[in-house]
């Protein structure tokens, strides 16, 4: 019997001869927490290392990110971060990341080429499993996970059996990795991948970017996957080699590798998507939603999901020349400082301004209702981000639609959902 | 352990409704206790008092969303002591066990009711409604993860591997 990616690799982990189902206490690679959920883990770290002397598990191996609450939204933000600071200080953490240098974490890690195919990373945010896209086997933890990671440099797993998502067809314009995972989350549900590995495959995911394959696995999470994974090719070679990371190990699926499940899609007839309020299952075609004509106040192109370059540079070519409808705020995030300069050389950051939009230091800000964009009660925001819960941008009578950053963009521009193809 | 259910039958209460993300800027277990649940019922610390609940009952998916562990803990600085639902959220799920917070899977979740009052048997897996003197077989837990519920959560199982 062959193995998924996934159990290949949590079995190169932990010297077992173990398969999906497993419980394992594997090591692992890198670990990961920012302002929310590294106070907590600290906290449990310093626990256990108590009158022991010892310091963190390998000071290169930890990455602590300010990026949720911060620039500091307020002074309990502010404590919060200090905690993180006077710790990467105290171990002598390599990979903190200060503000001015810091980032959306999901953008930035594999951009500082801090996440290989092959390894097996954790992280204190659910959508750690982001960087699956990779090759690697990631995932989000809890804090008390990550303050024991920091400690013994183990985290412990049960084995996922894995789903096989094969993605067959053409891609429609102005449909992104972003419509295909609202569309399968659509068909499967918010629970329809609880505890199971989601492997991305088929001829379109073959020919998908970088960007739009980090979207698709950041979204694993919002239907109960413990990780999304694309196993790795010549595009995520192109993409170490610009990062400058060298040193990694690609793995694939074995032919006869079991699956809990296998799920076909034709991608000819997917439209760019929409979820409505207030679960990410609720998508529908943005054909059906444009004649609805659901009018917003605020429109956020950014975040883990979707503030790469390729977003931004997408959202620049509907906005040129546009103006941003005179009852919406549309706010930009660039996800890292470097997106943000490239953005800025490109002129795109002008493009923004000039339509009226306005462009934000990198932050999850607005995304969980922190700051930088949240709502009063009976507003609606079309948003690029990953998850539209009761309250998640702001009051609990307000209202998230998750889009594509085009339909987010061409959104702002009419004040109601709409694509840029009904421009 | 035995004691009375508070129940919730709605299906995927997420993290942002267990711990709104605005209440997010401290993890003091107390502060976060006020607020557990507050979106979804603002009486919901009350209730527990009236009730003298201790067990929370919930619909599929329960904790889905966020990995925030501060969901967990401020349903346990509230004083819940066992949650019971069909199916959890992974991060959810482990984030029960690492603070030692018991979280059971249960499948006849009609069979229980706000009120109830419920004994169960972790060893054993028996899961006893006292109040309609039913009894239910319940999953139990591998070796590995009975050794952390026992260790009272990851933490002392860590500390005893780092001494």
């Amino acid at each position: 019997m062959g193995f998924t990616i996934t159990e290949k690799i949590l079995r190169e982990h932990c010297n077992n001869n173990v398969s999906a189902g497993d419980f394992i206490l594997a090591n692992i690679d890198k670990c990961l927490a920012n302002d929310i959920t590294a106070p907590i883990a600290i906290q449990v770290f310093e626990k256990i290392v108590e009158g022991t002397g010892k310091s963190v598990f390998d000071k290169n191996k930890v990455i602590l990110t300010p990026d949720h609450f911060t620039p500091n939204k307020d002074v309990a933000s502010a404590e919060q971060c200090k905690i993180l600071r006077e710790f990467a200080h105290k171990n002598q953490i390599i990979n903190y990341f200060e503000i001015g240098r810091v980032g959306i974490e999901h953008c930035l890690i594999p951009e500082q080429g801090l996440v290989s195919p092959g390894e097996v990373f954790i992280g204190a945010d659910s959508h750690t499993c982001t960087y699956g896209a990779l090759g690697a086997f990631s995932t989000g933890v809890g804090s008390t996970d990550l303050g024991v990671a920091m400690a013994l440099g183990q985290c412990w797993f049960k084995i996922p059996e894995s789903i096989k998502f094969v993605y067959n067809g053409k891609l429609k314009d102005w449909v992104s990795g972003k419509d295909l995972i609202l569309y399968t989350i659509g068909q499967i549900g918010v629970d329809g991948a609880t505890y199971k590995a989601m492997e991305f495959t088929g001829d379109v995911i073959k020919k998908l970017s970088m960007p739009n394959r980090f979207t698709m696995c950041n979204m694993a999470i919002e239907a109960g996957g413990k990780n999304g994974i694309i196993i790795p090719d010549k595009i995520t070679e192109i993409y170490l080699k610009k990062v400058g990371n060298k040193k990694y190990k690609m793995y694939d699926s074995d032919k006869d590798a079991e699956y809990f499940n296998v799920i076909e899609f034709d991608c000819n007839n997917i439209e760019p998507q929409v979820a409505f309020p207030h679960l990410p299952e609720n998508s529908k075609p943005i054909s059906e939603v444009d004649g609805m004509k659901v009018e917003i106040e605020q429109a956020v192109i950014g975040s883990c999901t979707n503030g790469r370059l390729e977003d931004l540079r997408i959202a620049a070519k509907i906005l040129k020349t546009q103006t941003i409808h005179s009852n919406v705020r549309c706010i930009v995030i660039p996800g890292t400082q470097q997106i943000y300069l490239e953005a800025l050389k490109e002129g795109l950051i002008e493009i923004f301004l000039n339509a009226g939009a306005i462009v934000s230091t990198p932050t999850c800000g607005p995304c969980l209702g922190g700051f930088m964009g949240v709502l009063a009660a009976g507003e609606r925001a079309v948003s690029t981000t990953n998850r539209n819960f009761v309250g998640r941008m702001g009051h609990i009578e307000s209202e998230v639609y998750l889009s594509s950053p085009a339909v987010a963009a061409a959104s702002a521009i009419k004040g109601y959902i709409t694509a840029p193809n009904y421009l | 352990m035995k004691g009375n259910v508070i129940k919730y039958d709605e299906k995927n209460i997420n993290t942002d409704l267990i711990i709104p993300a605005r209440y997010l800027i401290t993890s003091d277990p107390d502060y976060l206790a006020e607020h557990c649940m507050e979106d979804l019922d603002p009486d919901f610390n009350e209730k527990l008092k009236e009730m003298g609940a201790t067990i929370m009952v919930g619909g599929m998916n329960f904790g889905c969303g966020s990995s925030r562990e501060q969901a967990p803990i401020a349903l346990k600085a509230s004083g819940i002591k066992c949650i019971i639902a069909p199916s959890f959220a992974r991060i959810f799920f482990r984030n029960c066990i690492n603070i030692g917070l018991p979280i059971i899977e249960f499948k006849d979740f009609d069979e229980l009711h706000t009120s109830d009052e419920i004994e169960i048997e972790f060893t054993e897996g028996i899961l006893n409604n006292c109040s309609t003197k039913q009894k239910y077989k319940i999953m139990r837990m591998p070796p590995f993860i009975q050794e952390i519920i026992q260790s009272n959560g990851l933490v002392n199982f860590a500390r005893k591997r780092i001494l």
